[in-house]
């Protein structure tokens, strides 16, 4: 019952990788320093919509380094910690793999491209921001992220095919946020209580 | 000289505060930014932070790094990086003492628990912050097909999500 399908769940505790807390098994690749410090790098330049939904595409399908399951917990973890979430999941998994300078190498990456990108929109904001041609541009590629985050979501709870008390507190969260609009801290600390007991519940009922 | 490093320090203790009660993430504290910003220094206006908001969004990267915009404002090259550097570094570094701590307490049980007990929370924001932007997005029923299309694009397919952001592109700069 790690809210994985049934095979993958029993590998995963078995897993001495796992375990240890390590999110690399024996299969899976640990990345280096100047690994992490590209990849998230290209995370934070292609990170249209937030990067949430791209660290994930990217860190658990292109390159591996994590499970779904990994990510969702490392990202869950990242909510709680005060701070920008993809920070945080930076670098927790920056120091995973490699200590200090792989959070600061995780960090840097993800920080640095965006920056410079966003120096020079600043700089060119004023001058073209009230073209149409660049708002239209804009609104269809905001309407196209938003459906990225939509898709990932939809992705992410297929994968990892949560057992009821889990999804309840998922669509708690949803409506939290999407149809009551509650401030984040609030759903955030006010659901992990349910998301724990939802979480030994089910894993007490594993048989 | 001194003014500027006057701004530079409301800057950095601004949003260092800011990022430290930033539980759930960057954006949930975007009204805080906002008052820090337009109702206590008076540095902009609630329709310019609005459109620095949206830039922010509209660029690749993390939503939050709409406080660099917001430095770049008020303080130029100086002030975009102080303000960025204030939202991250003390975040990040409780982040990272938090990761250490946590490798030594790993295999524990609560601690397996509470991870896994934060998934559900973590994938319905996820779901929740796609609905909102959604409904921010859907000027007309153009956009929101595009929105659609590209939910399920990203859902049923592994092809890179940057073939929708550029259809959805295109498809702006054609017809809205």
């Amino acid at each position: 019952m790690w809210g994985l399908p049934g095979g993958k769940a029993r590998e995963a505790g078995l897993d001495p990788g796992r375990r240890a807390g390590l999110p690399a098994g024996m299969d899976r690749p640990r990345p280096t320093v100047a690994e992490l410090f590209l990849t998230y790098l290209k995370i934070g330049l292609v990170g249209f919509g937030g990067v949430n939904a791209w660290a994930r595409r990217v860190l658990v399908e292109e390159r591996r380094w994590v499970t779904e399951q990994e990510y969702a917990e490392v990202l869950g973890l990242g909510q709680v910690l005060p701070g920008p979430n993809a920070l945080n999941v930076a670098v927790q998994l920056g120091e995973r793999f490699r200590g200090g300078w792989g959070a600061l190498a995780a960090s840097t990456g993800l920080f640095g491209g965006p920056l410079v990108v966003l120096l020079g929109l600043a700089m060119l904001h004023d001058a073209y921001g009230e073209v149409p041609l660049v708002k239209a541009v804009l609104a269809g590629t905001a309407a196209a992220a938003a459906g990225m985050i939509l898709g990932t979501a939809a992705k992410i709870t297929e994968k990892l095919r949560p057992a009821w008390p889990i999804l309840a507190v998922g669509i708690a969260a949803l409506l939290g946020g999407a149809v009551l609009r509650l401030p984040l801290p609030w759903i955030v600390l006010g659901l992990a209580p349910f998301g724990i007991l939802a979480a030994w519940w089910t894993d007490k009922a594993r048989p | 000289m001194s003014e500027d490093s006057g701004v530079l320090g409301q800057l950095a203790l601004g949003f260092l505060a800011i990022s430290l009660i930033a539980v759930g993430g960057g954006i949930a504290v975007v009204p805080e930014m906002n008052r820090l910003v337009v109702d206590v220094h008076g540095w902009m206006s609630d329709a310019r932070f609005a459109q620095l908001f949206a830039l922010a969004q509209a660029a690749p990267g993390p939503n939050v790094l709409v406080v660099g915009l917001i430095g770049w404002h008020v303080g130029g090259l100086a002030g975009m990086l102080v303000a960025t550097l204030a939202m991250t570094g003390p975040a990040g570094l409780l982040a990272f003492g938090f990761s250490r701590m946590r490798s030594r307490l790993a295999g524990a049980r609560w601690l397996r628990v509470t991870e896994r007990g934060m998934v559900p929370v973590a994938v319905g924001l996820i779901f929740s912050s796609g609905v909102i932007l959604t409904q921010a997005a859907a000027v007309n029923w153009l956009a929101l097909a595009v929105s659609v299309g590209s939910t399920i694009f990203v859902w049923r397919s592994n092809r890179s999500p940057l073939w929708v952001l550029a259809v959805g592109a295109l498809i702006g700069a054609i017809f809205l």
